[in-house]
């Protein structure tokens, strides 16, 4: 990208934000009350509440919950395969490779002994992300796992598991304890309370910000560039914009599938942290 | 550049402000999210994560297993193999045994067989000569009788009156047998 490039999506950028209310490419990776399939029309979504707190159905929860069906489905019927044979068939094969591939490159490494109690939150969150990023990549659909409030919740699922795994495993105390590495020398120990305990909120933090920020940002410049058609008002300029745009959709691709694994390979290295904290 | 594109997105972000910001968290969301999650966790687990693992731990056992027979079995199968080799060699060497012990037993029992027929021919023989001799004896002495009896009748014959049949043939019985002692 040279600097007139950057240049035109910047202003791109400012324009569509500036123009027509409020930014469009904003509306499309945000959650709303409906379903887009412009230019065909909209679906509206009913609005929800409970005790006056909005539990209105949106957009990303519609698409949570295809990933979540799509899921109870594929697995399902996975399991009912392995009880007709333990020989894999068909789509069993495939799946089977990230079942295994979870279980033997994520969790045994990175917890090791006592891995399988957690191999149940690391399955079901590794590929609750990877469908809902891969749900996201369909057109006209939308990507609940680019929405901030659901990162944090899982990395607050992810950071209920480290901590719940580390005091099941080395007692209420003990965890606390094992915190502080050992041999601190005494006038530190103020401060590495302090830094440890930060520390302990960061890691999901930062699991949530990365799984938005990745699955949000490809989705914005693959708009962006799009919208460059629209800024300059030249059809010339579309074989440029819809050829990165493709690019960039490549590229998302293998970003949802890594994100998917990040985040369950972060989880299952802090809970290896928490449960074997000798370590 | 990469840093002007990220600070103008920013700027977008911060700009919505208010409750409707990418950055700022919708609770009803994050209740229908942690809701579907926990269900999913739940289902997924009971349903599909259990039985799945379950299915590829006895799998790879069962792999591992098989391996581990088979292992065995290659061992068991070269161990009768020798031990079938060893005794074929055993049992070539005893039919050989055999075969020998028989040979020299029929060439015994052909000896024996032939050195009796032998001795029992030869027994035939002597006492085919026996009888043979015996009589030829008897019909000598027969003969002998018939002789004299016919010299005695014939003497008689021409002696008639002369000489008493009883005396003279107690005469001649004596003179053969002068005879035949010479």
């Amino acid at each position: 990208m040279d600097s007139l490039a950057t240049q035109v999506i910047v202003d791109s950028l400012k324009n569509t934000h500036s123009e027509s209310g409020g930014s469009w490419i904003l509306h499309h990776v945000m959650d709303g009350n409906y379903l887009d399939f412009s230019p065909f029309g909209k679906i509206y979504l009913p609005h929800l509440e409970i005790f006056g707190f909005d539990i209105s159905i949106t957009r990303h929860v519609v698409f949570m919950w295809l990933a979540a069906i799509l899921l109870t489905y594929v697995f399902i019927k996975v399991a009912k395969s392995y009880q007709n044979s333990l020989i894999p068939k068909g789509s069993t094969n495939f799946w089977e490779v990230f079942i295994v591939f979870v279980r033997d490159e994520i969790a045994k490494p990175t917890i090791g002994k006592g891995y399988e109690r957690f191999l149940p939150y690391l399955l079901t969150a590794f590929f609750f992300i990877l469908f809902g990023n891969f749900l996201g990549l369909i057109p006209f659909s939308a990507t609940f796992t680019s929405n901030i409030a659901v990162t944090a919740t899982l990395a607050t699922m992810s950071f209920l598991v480290i901590q719940l795994g580390g005091i099941k495993n080395n007692g209420f105390f003990g965890y606390f304890k094992g915190l502080i590495p050992h041999g601190v020398p005494v006038f530190l120990l103020p401060i590495m309370v302090v830094v440890e305990l930060l520390g302990l909120f960061t890691k999901p933090f930062a699991l949530a910000i990365r799984l938005f920020a990745n699955m949000t940002a490809g989705h914005i410049v693959i708009y962006a560039l799009i919208s460059l058609i629209f800024v300059m008002q030249s059809y010339l300029i579309s074989p440029v914009s819809v050829g990165m745009a493709l690019f960039i959709y490549g590229l998302e691709v293998l970003v949802a599938l890594l994100q998917a694994y990040i985040f369950t390979m972060l989880s299952s290295l802090f809970i290896g942290m928490a449960v074997h904290q000798e370590h | 550049m990469i840093a002007k594109i990220y600070f103008a997105v920013i700027s977008i972000i911060a700009s919505e402000g208010g409750g409707a910001g990418l950055l700022s968290v919708d609770g009803g969301l994050a209740f229908w999210t942690t809701l579907t999650f926990l269900i999913l966790l739940f289902v997924l687990g009971k349903f599909a994560w259990k039985p799945i693992l379950t299915a590829l731990k006895h799998r790879e056992e069962a792999i591992k297993e098989s391996l581990a027979q088979a292992e065995l079995a290659k061992e068991e199968a070269k161990k009768i193999l020798a031990e079938n080799q060893a005794s074929l060699a055993k049992a070539e060497e005893e039919s050989k045994k055999i075969i020998e012990q028989s040979r020299t037993y029929a060439e015994n029992l052909k000896q024996q067989i032939i050195n009796e027929s032998k001795a029992q021919a030869q027994k035939l023989i002597e006492d085919a000569s026996a009888e043979i001799e015996r009589k030829k004896l008897a019909a000598f002495d027969e003969l002998k009788n018939q002789v004299a009896q016919i010299a005695v009748d014939a003497a008689s014959k021409i002696l008639k009156e002369n000489l008493d049949a009883e005396k003279n043939k107690q005469l001649v019985d004596k003179y053969i047998k002068e005879i035949s002692k010479n």
